[in-house]
This record gives structure tokens, C-alpha cells and sequence, in this order.
């Protein structure tokens, strides 16, 4: 058996190889976030030209952005073990897989977190949004609401990536469960954007972090059952 | 008669490579002791696609020191035999054990015990040879000392640097072969070893067997080509439709398995 050191070493390389292989090929971050640069454009133009109503609509729309940018990145994660035949391997290797769940999370988080980087800055510009002044806590329920989004995209991409329909089939099984997380995450971006008057954030912001807890935990516990050969 | 002096030259071939006795002739005190010692033992081991089974009732045991050929027709479950014991696969029905560790009851330990070289070595293109094998060293929970050591052996030292995804066949399979090196566990199961492989490689490969038998280990090597093999291993066992040919006792050597083998063998 290994040890919990060796475990924790194993879901560090899992991340520094996904990470590097993504930084070296740079072709998965530009078409991700392309994407999500062009769903905000495209959500802008379809709301038209009242600045009122794409404020109001800025939270939503950039989370449905992360949403559909970040499907891709999930897919790709395998797709880059399906490509040369290394996802078996990676399984026949011994030691915990809770491992190599917490390896894919991590590259994805830093992925996702990337992507959101070059999301948000846009969004406040496309959608004439200043930044708030609480504007930590808005970082805050970004991360929680990411971190819920990640691990269950991390989780059901390894359950689809067996399929040959995994594309189609990862939407179909992560955006419904992703439905709490997703509330949640608007709800508390657009009280905080609006300057929080009604203190909603707080009480959506705990709700994150309680889906959080449980997405984590109940993934690293199921995950050896889905990935299993 | 042509047929008989085939049979002689290669008697002969046979015994001058592998002068040593073979596991069948032990006396049969001697051969229980070994059969206890099994590091591959298969029990009735089945495995099921859908409707059609690609392993039925398979039963072998390979001892410490054995190498063992496996050949027969594409799609008579060479592969799925080796996916199995590998634990790439869960059996369908029957019992196996490697090490004497169950292939479903104890699957993350047989997997510290077997070192499985497939078709395709499952590389990463944008790594280098030398980070690619640094992940499998981290993975297997072991040091990255032996890494250059093995990337020398594999004559790959001079390509630690280059990133996979130039490396042509032959030098992706060389790095495969550099990743068992480095784990040098008791089994190593071996998918068509020699595929892409040049003269030298083959030889490495080969290197590996008599090295995994010279530790105490053991080998099985799916290969079609029996005369390439026939210097090296202890014995053959022929699959058809899933199914082993021979039962245990009575598995061919490897001359007998290339005279009455139904795979036609390269001519040379």
C-alpha cells in the first residue's frame, strides 16, 4: 500500500502533466477561452444595447460562459490520456485512485481559474460592469462556485470518457447536477455586483461552500468506481 | 521429411540457446513445490465482450524463472489474456492470481507486481522521454535515480530532452521497454514485443526476458513469430477462439509448439 505522501506526490504529477502538456500545446486554452470570449459577445449582442439590462445580466451570463468553456476543458483533460492510449496505463499504475482525481482537479481548477481570467476583465467591459466594492468577496464566490463546477466536471468527464459520445454525453450528465451550483453562484455574483444591499451574498455564499464540501467528498469517494476498467 | 528435418534443426537451435531443463522434467515432489511457488496461476478465467467470449477457461501456471510464448490466430484473446492478468480487465468468471494476489480481491497489489508493455506504450506526446519517464517513476512511487540509467539502456539517452510526439515507433516502443526497466517487477507481460523494433531493440527486448527470468521472475510474451522466441522461452501455449489448446500439463515446448502450431510462422 502506499502511503498518503506518495498519493499526494502521484496527484501532483497527475496535474504537473496535464498542466504542461496543456502549456505546451497551448492549443486547449485558446480555443477554450475564444470560446467563452465569444459566448459573451454573442449574449451581448442579443441583449441589446441598454446598459441597464446587460448589467443585470452580466453574473449570468459570464457563469454560463465558465459553463460551456469549461465542458470543453473537461473533455479535453481525458482526451489528452485518450490520445496516445495512456489512460490505461495511468489506471495500471498502483496506489490510490482518489490520486489521480485530485491530480485531474487540480489541473483543471488551474485551467478554469486561467480561463476565468481572461472572462471576467472582458465581461466588465462588454457588459459596462465596474468593480464592486466587494470585490473580494466576489473573488470568494467565484472560487467556490469554481470549485463545485470543477469537481463534478472532473468527475462525470471520467465516467464519459469511456463513451464514444463522451462529448455529447458530459453536457447531458453534468449540467443538471450542476443546477444548485450554478444558481447559487449567480445569485450571490449579482447581489455582490449590485453592492449587496439586501446581504443575499452571505447566505448563497454558504450554500457554495456546503455544495462544495459535498461534490468534493462524494467524488473522491465515488471516482475508483466510475473510472474502474 | 522436410517437415522432420525442420523439426531436428530446430531441436537443436533450441537446445544450444536454452540448455537448461525444462520446468516439465521435474520430479513430481519437485513439482508440486513449484506449482505452490506459481507466479501466475488461472483458474477457469473467462472473459465476456457483450455476448461473445474472448477468454474461456483459461488455466495456466508459470512458475519463477519460466518465460512463456503465447501465440495463436488475431482475436483468439492473447491480448485480453495479458489485459487480465494485468488487471486491465476484470474476468468474467474464474479465478487468477499473480504473486499470489488475487487479479479482483487484491488488483492494487498485482499491480505492483506486473509491468505490462501493449501494442501502444501510452505515452505523452508533449512530455520528453525523460519527463515521461519521471511521471511513471512518481507514479510507481519510486525515485527518479534510475531514470538516465534506463534511458542509456533503451539508447535513448541522447533524446532524454525531445518531446515524445517526434519520437518515431521504434523509439516510442524503446521507451516503453525504458518504463518496465525502471519498475522491474516479479511479472512482466509482454503484447508483441518486437513490433517496430529494429535489430538492437529486439535484442533489448530480449535482455529484458532473460533478466526478468535471471531475478526469479517470470514472463509472458504474445508473439507470433515463434522461431524469433523459440531460443528464449520455456514454453508455448496456442489460443483458439479464447481458449488455450493444451491443458497445463501436457503445454508444448516450444519446438513441438512450432511443428504443430496452426499459426503460420514468417518465412525466412
Amino acid at each position: 500500500m502506499m502511503s498518503f505522501a506518495t498519493n499526494i506526490r502521484r496527484a501532483r504529477a497527475i496535474a504537473w502533466k496535464d498542466l504542461t502538456s496543456e502549456r505546451r500545446s497551448k492549443a486547449g486554452f485558446n480555443s477554450v477561452a475564444f470560446l467563452g470570449v465569444l459566448i459573451l459577445l454573442l449574449f451581448g449582442f442579443a441583449l441589446g444595447p441598454d446598459a441597464e439590462r446587460l448589467r443585470n445580466a452580466a453574473a449570468g451570463v459570464l457563469w454560463l460562459a465558465v459553463l460551456f468553456s469549461g465542458v470543453l476543458a473537461f473533455n479535453r483533460s481525458y482526451q489528452l490520456e485518450l490520445d496516445g492510449n495512456a489512460l490505461e496505463p495511468l489506471l495500471l499504475y498502483p496506489g490510490a485512485r482518489w490520486s489521480i482525481f485530485v491530480g485531474k482537479l487540480a489541473a483543471n481548477l488551474a485551467f478554469v481559474l486561467m480561463v476565468e481570467a481572461v472572462l471576467i476583465p472582458v465581461a466588465m467591459v462588454l457588459f459596462d460592469v465596474s468593480p464592486p466594492p466587494l470585490w473580494g468577496r466576489l473573488l470568494a464566490v467565484i472560487g467556490l462556485g469554481t470549485v463545485g463546477f470543477v469537481a463534478l466536471g472532473t468527475f462525470y468527464a471520467a465516467m464519459a470518457s469511456r463513451s464514444r459520445a463522451r462529448e455529447v454525453l458530459l453536457p447531458l450528465l453534468l449540467f443538471p447536477m450542476l443546477v444548485p451550483v450554478l444558481l447559487a453562484s449567480i445569485e450571490a455574483s449579482s447581489a455582490l455586483l449590485g453592492g449587496d444591499a439586501m446581504r443575499d451574498a452571505g447566505a448563497w455564499m454558504r450554500l457554495l461552500a456546503a455544495f462544495d464540501v459535498i461534490f468534493v467528498t462524494v467524488s473522491l469517494l465515488a471516482f475508483e468506481h466510475v473510472i474502474e476498467i | 521429411m522436410l517437415r522432420h528435418l525442420i523439426r531436428i534443426s530446430l531441436q537443436q537451435a533450441v537446445n544450444n540457446h536454452n540448455p537448461r531443463p525444462s520446468p516439465r522434467s521435474a520430479t513430481p515432489a519437485a513439482a508440486q513445490q513449484t506449482d505452490r511457488s506459481a507466479l501466475v496461476a488461472l483458474s477457469g478465467l473467462s472473459r465476456r465482450f457483450a455476448r461473445r467470449w474472448a477468454l474461456r477457461n483459461a488455466r495456466l501456471r508459470v512458475h519463477a524463472g519460466e518465460i512463456v510464448g503465447i501465440t495463436g490466430h488475431n482475436g483468439s484473446g492473447k491480448s485480453t489474456l495479458l489485459r487480465v492478468l494485468c488487471t486491465a480487465l476484470r474476468p468474467s468468471a474464474g479465478q487468477g492470481t499473480v504473486c499470489g494476489y488475487d487479479l479482483v480481491r487484491d488488483a492494487d497489489q498485482v499491480r505492483a507486481r506486473t509491468a505490462f508493455l501493449a501494442h501502444t506504450p501510452g505515452l505523452y506526446d508533449d512530455l520528453t522521454a525523460e519527463e515521461n519517464l519521471r511521471f511513471a517513476a512518481t507514479m510507481l512511487g519510486l525515485a527518479s535515480r534510475g531514470i538516465a540509467a534506463a534511458l542509456e539502456r533503451v539508447g535513448l539517452a541522447g533524446e532524454a530532452d525531445t518531446r515524445v510526439r517526434g519520437f518515431s515507433a521504434g523509439m516510442q516502443r524503446r521507451l516503453g521497454i525504458a518504463r518496465v526497466l525502471l519498475h522491474a517487477p516479479p511479472v512482466v507481460l509482454l503484447d508483441e514485443p518486437y513490433n517496430s523494433l529494429d535489430t538492437e531493440g529486439i535484442e533489448l527486448v530480449n535482455d529484458v526476458m532473460r533478466e526478468t527470468r535471471a531475478r526469479g521472475g517470470a514472463v509472458l510474451v504474445v508473439i507470433h513469430d515463434l522461431v524469433r522466441v523459440a531460443p528464449l522461452v520455456d514454453r508455448v501455449v496456442e489460443m483458439r477462439a479464447g481458449a488455450m489448446l493444451e491443458p497445463v500439463a501436457a503445454v508444448a515446448s516450444p519446438l513441438e509448439a512450432l511443428a504443430a502450431s496452426s499459426v503460420p510462422q514468417p518465412v525466412r
